[in-house]
């Protein structure tokens, strides 16, 4: 698998709170058997409603980096969320803090979910705003976002971290290598055995 | 064949394999599966339920967990099954993956093939997949069919000390048993699937005490919202609630259910009530529980999981039950709410940091500063969901529909949570109670709670909704407003046009 210590690009800024996958993809886009063609609906209801929306926005079209805010991806647990960002061409996201199944399910994706301070995104966001073009680096290694010769501090959960850094962020094929141990596991539950010894 | 399939998926099924392999335990070395009392009395019940389901520590420090009871459904599982074919997988464990059809049903003509010519397609693949797989379908024509966290509980599958993930939040729903369960992406779904476990980082344990009584028509919804109010949306991330105190005590398991299904809402991946004698009771005699002398050892070892009065948590938070009264979101966030005789609070009230935000709330409600709760207006109301969709839930909405109607212009459903609780619904008559007060009776599933069926709101409607999210456009309609509160509150804002104080409306016995 890819290692994924490095993400360059340009940034699209974001900096909203309690932003739910409901309005990241819209439920009807759900109805769906494969990802394919979710990416164009990203944020379609908001790109609607809001004609300044960064998505709407040509500067920010070719956008790698988004800057989020607060409880970024709360909500639903659909995986289109971060599917329908991949293939808009976010590359990696940079917010206050994430819920929790969102964060999840961009790790299995590849996608560095990480956080920075309020203070921070506003530096980086107030940046990306004055120059779309700007190269943004989310560096996983250093744990840092360099952008036009500022670089601010980002944290992660250390377990999400070393998966993307060592290319170990599909489990598919370590969960599988333990399988004499799912077994064991499975052997002792009682709930499995009839609630016996 | 279903009932073939019932046998087989009970408890005393004996995996494949097991036997062969030496007995291992990396998690408490020695421990048979009763030995119980190895377990510390300082740890809560969900640190005894994660250790006893670690199959050992990844390379990345996350746990490998292993998943006792696998959900499926038709929105969440299509591309896992794809994945599962690109690199010629089975399904390691098929009889512990149940699944069923609920988001896209429709609830009113559900002839195949379907209208929609994509819920179709995804009706068409669920019921492949599970073919080719192996796994035992809930389908349409199966009366055992409903919401996922409808079902699961009826069904007996959902049992306390077991690991539950399902491709969706509100799997939060079955910790009412006492399970550590908890919503996760397709991938994910994948990898449950092929393996039975998921790489997980153990979150803390936040203990949430609910003391004291509630006041006559203050609901477990109520209690829920309230919760969330004052934690906040994002005040459970990173942790799994434990609800506790005298008002969980006294719940049923419906009402736990109900509370748990919200946990995400708070942020809190997962909530639980510790076992006791009302989830036994619960579990008695359902189809997937244990039968006969299994039941009882079952249940001996299912109340000794329960947190113990010397249990740890990483924090407690503790509330009065009389602070709370029904309840409602007048917001865009779950967390936006305010009791019903309170006004919709001032942009002003809040911190800087927070003022647009709920600026934008009010801007998108059109609602304003100060604004009384109560005498709002709405257009539709909506009584089911996995929050809401059960047998007391309409029983409590019945008992504020029965001998009134519904207000002119009010377009209002009825959507029972699972085939089984619409039949027992109607041998009750709720239904005829229902119909007679203008209220539409609809078959199982989902509908408006996420509009992903034909049951949409349209343009601005508002609806006073016993659902669980009022996310801007949740409900089907890009610009649709949501007004989240307890299914008997929304029976009383159908029957009056507008939010009402459902104290006023009930018989004074039940007040």
């Amino acid at each position: 698998m890819q290692t994924i210590t490095q993400i360059t690009g340009s940034g699209i800024p974001l900096l909203l709170d309690d932003i739910d996958t409901d309005r990241i993809i819209p439920a009807r886009y759900l109805r769906c058997v494969t990802f394919d063609g979710i990416g164009e609906h990203a944020f379609e209801d908001d790109r609607q409603q809001d004609p300044n929306h960064p998505f709407n926005k040509e500067q920010f079209q070719n956008g790698k980096v988004l800057v989020a805010g607060r409880n970024f991806g709360c909500g639903s647990s659909r995986e289109h969320a971060p599917q329908s960002l991949m293939r808009w061409g976010v590359q990696a996201i940079v917010a206050e803090s994430f819920a929790e199944i969102f964060f999840g399910n961009c790790t299995s994706l590849g996608i560095p979910a990480v956080c920075a301070s309020r203070d921070d995104l506003r530096k980086l966001s107030a940046a990306v705003e004055a120059n779309p073009a700007l190269d943004v680096t989310v560096d996983l290694e250093a744990l840092t976002v360099s952008f036009g010769g500022e670089s601010i501090s980002i944290t992660m959960p250390e377990g999400a971290r070393s998966a993307l850094a060592t290319g170990q962020w599909d489990f598919l094929a370590q969960l599988l290598d333990a399988e004499t141990g799912i077994k064991e596991t499975a052997a002792k539950l009682p709930y499995l055995n009839a609630f016996s010894a | 064949m279903a009932e073939e399939t019932a046998n087989d998926r009970r408890s005393d099924v004996v995996l494949p394999c097991v036997e062969s392999v030496p007995f291992i335990c990396p998690v408490a070395p020695g421990a048979t599966p009763l030995e119980t009392e190895l377990m510390s009395d300082k740890q809560n019940l969900f640190n005894k339920v994660w250790d006893l389901h670690a199959v050992g520590t990844l390379q990345s420090g996350q746990t490998q967990l292993f998943i006792g009871q696998h959900l499926i459904h038709e929105v969440t599982s299509p591309q896992a099954f794809e994945m599962l074919r690109e690199r010629n997988l089975k399904v390691m464990y098929p009889e512990r993956t149940m699944a069923t059809v609920d988001h896209i049903i429709p609830t009113e003509n559900q002839a195949r093939p379907f209208a929609d010519s994509l819920a179709e397609e995804m009706m068409s693949a669920i019921e492949q997949n599970c073919r080719e797989f192996g796994i035992t379908l809930l389908d349409l024509d199966d009366n055992r069919q409903g919401v996922v966290h409808v079902m699961g509980p009826e069904q007996g599958l959902t049992q306390p000390g077991q690991t539950i993930a399902c491709g969706d939040s509100h799997t939060s729903t079955h910790g009412a048993f006492g399970a550590i369960a908890f919503g996760i992406g397709t991938s994910q779904v994948a990898y449950v699937l092929a393996t039975q476990t998921l790489a997980m980082q153990r979150p803390k344990v936040r203990r949430v005490e609910v003391n004291g009584e509630l006041a006559p028509g203050v609901f477990a919804k109520d209690v829920t919202l309230y919760i969330i109010q004052k934690l906040g949306v994002q005040g459970g991330v990173g942790y799994a609630y434990e609800y506790a105190g005298d008002v969980f005590d006294r719940m049923t398991m419906e009402e736990r259910m109900t509370v748990c299904n919200m946990a995400i809402e708070g942020g809190a991946r997962c909530g639980y009530v510790n076992p006791d004698q009302t989830t036994v009771d619960y579990l008695r005699g359902r189809p997937f529980a244990p039968q006969g002398a299994d039941f009882d050892r079952a249940a001996e070892w299912w109340l000794s999981l329960a947190s113990g009065p010397d249990a740890e948590y990483d924090d407690i938070v503790t509330f009065d039950a009389a602070d709370i009264e029904p309840t409602v979101t007048w917001g865009i966030t779950p967390a936006q709410s305010v009791g019903v005789t309170q006004n919709v609070p001032s942009v002003a009230s809040f911190p800087e940091s927070e003022q647009k935000l709920i600026a934008e709330a009010h801007e998108y409600m059109g609602i304003g500063d100060d604004q009384p709760m109560e005498g709002t207006k709405i257009d539709v109301a909506f009584v089911g969901s996995c929050t809401n969709g059960r047998i007391s839930d309409l029983r409590e909405a019945a008992a504020v529909a029965k001998g009134r109607h519904v207000a002119e212009g009010v377009r209002a459903l009825i959507v029972p949570g699972s085939q089984l609780v619409a039949k027992q619904a109607e041998e009750e008559g709720l239904d005829k109670i229902f119909t007679e007060a203008g209220f539409q009776w609809r078959a199982a599933g989902c509908s408006m709670c996420l509009a992903m069926n034909p049951d949409k709101l349209q343009g601005r409607e508002v609806c006073a909704s016993s659902s669980n999210r009022n996310f801007k456009g949740r409900q089907g309609s890009p610009t649709g407003r949501t007004l989240l509160m307890s299914p008997a509150m929304v029976a009383a804002a159908a029957i009056n046009g507008a939010v009402t104080d459902v104290r006023k409306m009930l018989e004074p016995a039940a007040v």
